[in-house]
């Protein structure tokens, strides 16, 4: 009979809670494999754990700062971008990451989003996109398929959704990306990258909702809709930003990749240039 | 650098007195939107803060910039936000936020005829009841109502002071009038300003500490973002390490201890002005610029011969329900003046048995001293019993 292995430690030990341990979320739910890869990219990003702070709004992915062993705020409905605006201004050298979800970031907190990308504020935002509003049970959202099936979308979803890189890249955003979450480590390198860019950093993640969004849809469980990512993902990172929209039809593309990387003044670089070099004493310390 | 304290002696605008209140009282961050009429502190201090080494940001509504101090609280600012009626309303949310997240903070609502856009331009104090209950949920609030420049200025750096000794909310609710009117204000030296800080861990980051543990006071030391303690704050009802949990009874504790922690300081947060109540039968309740109104009709009132004075309220939440108690045992009746149609005259009532009689006014210029007079006449008249009498809304 082969002998049990008891291992006494886990690789993610230092970032993760474990005594919250078991999360909340369902069976087939991405959000664990992001928060993974979330918490390896801070591992591997170099920067001191005690530097990173995250950020999130109201949701399922609103739950991870919760598991992660590292300054967490989860805040109201939608304000997850100005509550962290604050923090970060007030002391530039925190790592901030706002982690919440599509109905989160760009329903309720549309306005934050396009203004903090708008003024480049130094966030890194992971916007966990799973087509719906899965807390409350599968309700449509600004990211939902045109026609899909949603709780409040009887019907099919009549509407046309935000196609967020797109979004994102005309907000000027210095960093775009898209995986899903069968990109475990090409998420993981994103992550780490965008932790070493200065600005507003968008990466959308794509994340099954089995129970709000798959079935309805026949994208079937979360396992399937992973196959779905496998065989429709195409890395193409020079595509036109306006082709960038998601369908989630069995044969619509899923196009991933990192669209933007640039580079522009900050929020901070640009209050520096413009205030404070007109004001005596020169260096802002609002701690 | 800039001076952060203007010792001296100014003509001073009333919103401008609370911006250098603000500023006298150690305030680093403002996050705000323009509203009449509270505008002028966010534009005394955009022009300020980055003198003294603070930081201002205009946000995108009023929503963002509530979410905002929060977050520069929890970041180690001393974080104030200002705006009036339609303003105050989209912070509601986020007000209860600082609650439920124990971060000192200071909101500014410049009161104008309401509801919905009103008046803007002109004065009301319709907001009073809203500063208490406007955020879903069981919480105490402070609020403070200035009634002068002067007051402005000094009331601003106490808000600032209580914000930080129980880590909450702490609101100024002032009306269109103070903070549009133009009177002496005098700065202190910069040493004679009391600051107050908030209580701090006493354990290094990596040792064992329970951030939302509290000892005898019931508020609990709070560190700051980016310091190593890796603290979890939570807007949900959440136990002493801060993690969430459904749990009627952490519920209970939580919501209970928030609501204690202010009801127990009841004494170091209380203040009023007693004028004329020693030998009173009719005593006018009233605050804000309307009091500056109510003070007018007592003096008419005593060269008519009527024996009347003035409870000036400072604090308005936690109400000063004690001096009312206390009034009661010696006054026929009380007058409630108020800039509404009646609302802290409610609570005048849960602290008296005596008959309250109303002077009210739904805002849009200062209350006319005439109108408090013929409250005082018609009490001196009616209230002869303990029957509770309704004058009918002038």
């Amino acid at each position: 009979m082969p002998k049990e292995a008891v291992v006494s430690t886990h690789p993610l030990d230092e970032v993760l809670r474990a005594d919250r341990l078991p999360h909340i979320w369902c069976p087939g739910c991405g959000l664990g494999t992001v928060m993974g890869a979330f918490a390896r990219a801070m591992l591997a990003s170099g920067i001191p754990l005690e530097k990173h702070v995250v950020v999130s709004g109201i949701g399922c992915t609103g739950r991870v700062p919760g598991y992660l062993k590292v300054d967490g705020f989860h805040t109201t409905h939608g304000r997850a971008i100005p509550f962290a605006t604050g923090l970060v201004i007030v002391n530039p050298e925190l790592k901030v990451t706002v982690f919440s979800g599509d109905g989160d970031l760009v329903a309720i907190g549309g306005n934050h989003l396009i203004h903090a990308a708008r003024r480049n504020i130094d966030l890194n935002v992971i916007c966990v996109n799973n087509f719906n509003y899965g807390m409350t049970g599968g309700q449509l959202g600004p990211t939902t398929p045109k026609g899909a099936i949603t709780t409040t979308s009887p019907y099919g979803f009549p509407e046309d959704p935000f196609n967020l890189p797109h979004l994102l890249a005309a907000l000027g955003a210095v960093f775009v990306a898209r995986w899903t979450c069968l990109h475990v480590r090409q998420l993981e390198e994103t992550m780490v990258r965008a932790f070493h860019k200065r600005g507003f950093r968008f990466i959308e993640v794509l994340a099954p909702c089995p129970v709000g969004f798959g079935r309805p849809n026949d994208m079937g469980e979360g396992l399937d809709e992973m196959w779905f990512y496998r065989r429709q993902a195409e890395y193409d990172p020079q595509a036109a930003l306006e082709m960038l929209e998601v369908r989630m039809h069995k044969d619509s593309k899923v196009i991933c990749g990192v669209f933007v990387d640039t580079e522009r003044p900050t929020y901070m670089d640009n209050y520096e240039k413009y205030v404070l070099s007109k004001v005596a004493g020169g260096k802002s310390s609002a701690a | 650098m800039g001076k952060r304290v203007l010792t001296g002696r100014h003509f001073m605008l009333g919103d401008v007195a609370c911006a250098e209140g603000a500023l006298a009282a150690g305030c680093t961050f403002f996050a705000g939107y323009p509203i009449t009429p509270s505008t002028e502190i966010a534009e005394r201090l955009a022009r300020r803060l980055p003198e003294v080494g603070g930081h201002y940001i205009q946000m995108e509504d009023e929503l963002a910039s509530m979410a905002a101090i929060i977050g520069a609280s929890w970041a180690g600012a001393k974080a104030m936000t200002a705006t009036s009626g339609p303003g105050f309303s989209l912070m509601m949310e986020n007000i209860g936020l600082a609650v439920m997240m124990e971060a000192p903070c200071v909101v500014v609502d410049i009161q104008r005829g309401s509801p919905s856009t009103g008046l803007p331009t002109l004065t009301g104090q319709s907001d009073v009841m809203q500063a208490k209950w406007g955020s879903h949920g069981d919480y105490e609030i402070i609020a403070y109502a200035p009634a002068s420049c002067q007051e402005m200025f000094d009331l601003t750096v106490r808000a600032f002071n209580m914000a930080e000794r129980f880590r909450n909310p702490v609101l100024i609710m002032a009306d269109e009038v103070v903070g549009h009117m133009t009177e002496r204000v005098v700065i202190p030296p910069e040493e004679a300003i009391e600051r107050w800080e908030r209580p701090r861990p006493t354990v290094p980051p990596g040792e064992h500490f329970l951030p939302f543990a509290a000892g005898e006071d019931l508020v609990p030391p709070m560190p700051r973002a980016g310091e190593g303690y890796r603290i979890y704050v939570e807007s949900l009802t959440h136990d002493e390490r801060g993690y969430p949990v459904m749990s009627p009874e952490v519920h209970d504790r939580l919501v209970r201890r928030l609501n204690e922690k202010i009801r127990r300081a009841y004494d170091q947060i209380i203040d009023y002005e007693l004028v004329g109540t020693e030998d009173a039968e009719i005593v006018v309740i009233s605050f804000g610029s309307t009091a500056r109104s109510a003070r007018q009709a007592v003096r008419i009132a005593r060269q008519e011969g009527m024996r009347v004075g003035v409870l000036r309220l400072i604090t308005l939440w936690p109400f000063p329900g004690r001096v009312v108690e206390e009034l009661s045992a010696k006054v026929r009746a009380f007058v409630v003046a108020e800039l509404n149609l009646g609302q802290m005259a409610r609570e005048v009532e849960r602290f008296t048995d005596r008959p309250v009689f109303r002077a009210n006014h739904a805002g849009g210029m200062m209350m006319p001293p005439e109108l408090i007079l013929a409250s005082i006449e018609e009490a001196y008249r009616d209230a002869k019993g303990s029957r509770r009498q309704y004058a009918s809304i002038r």
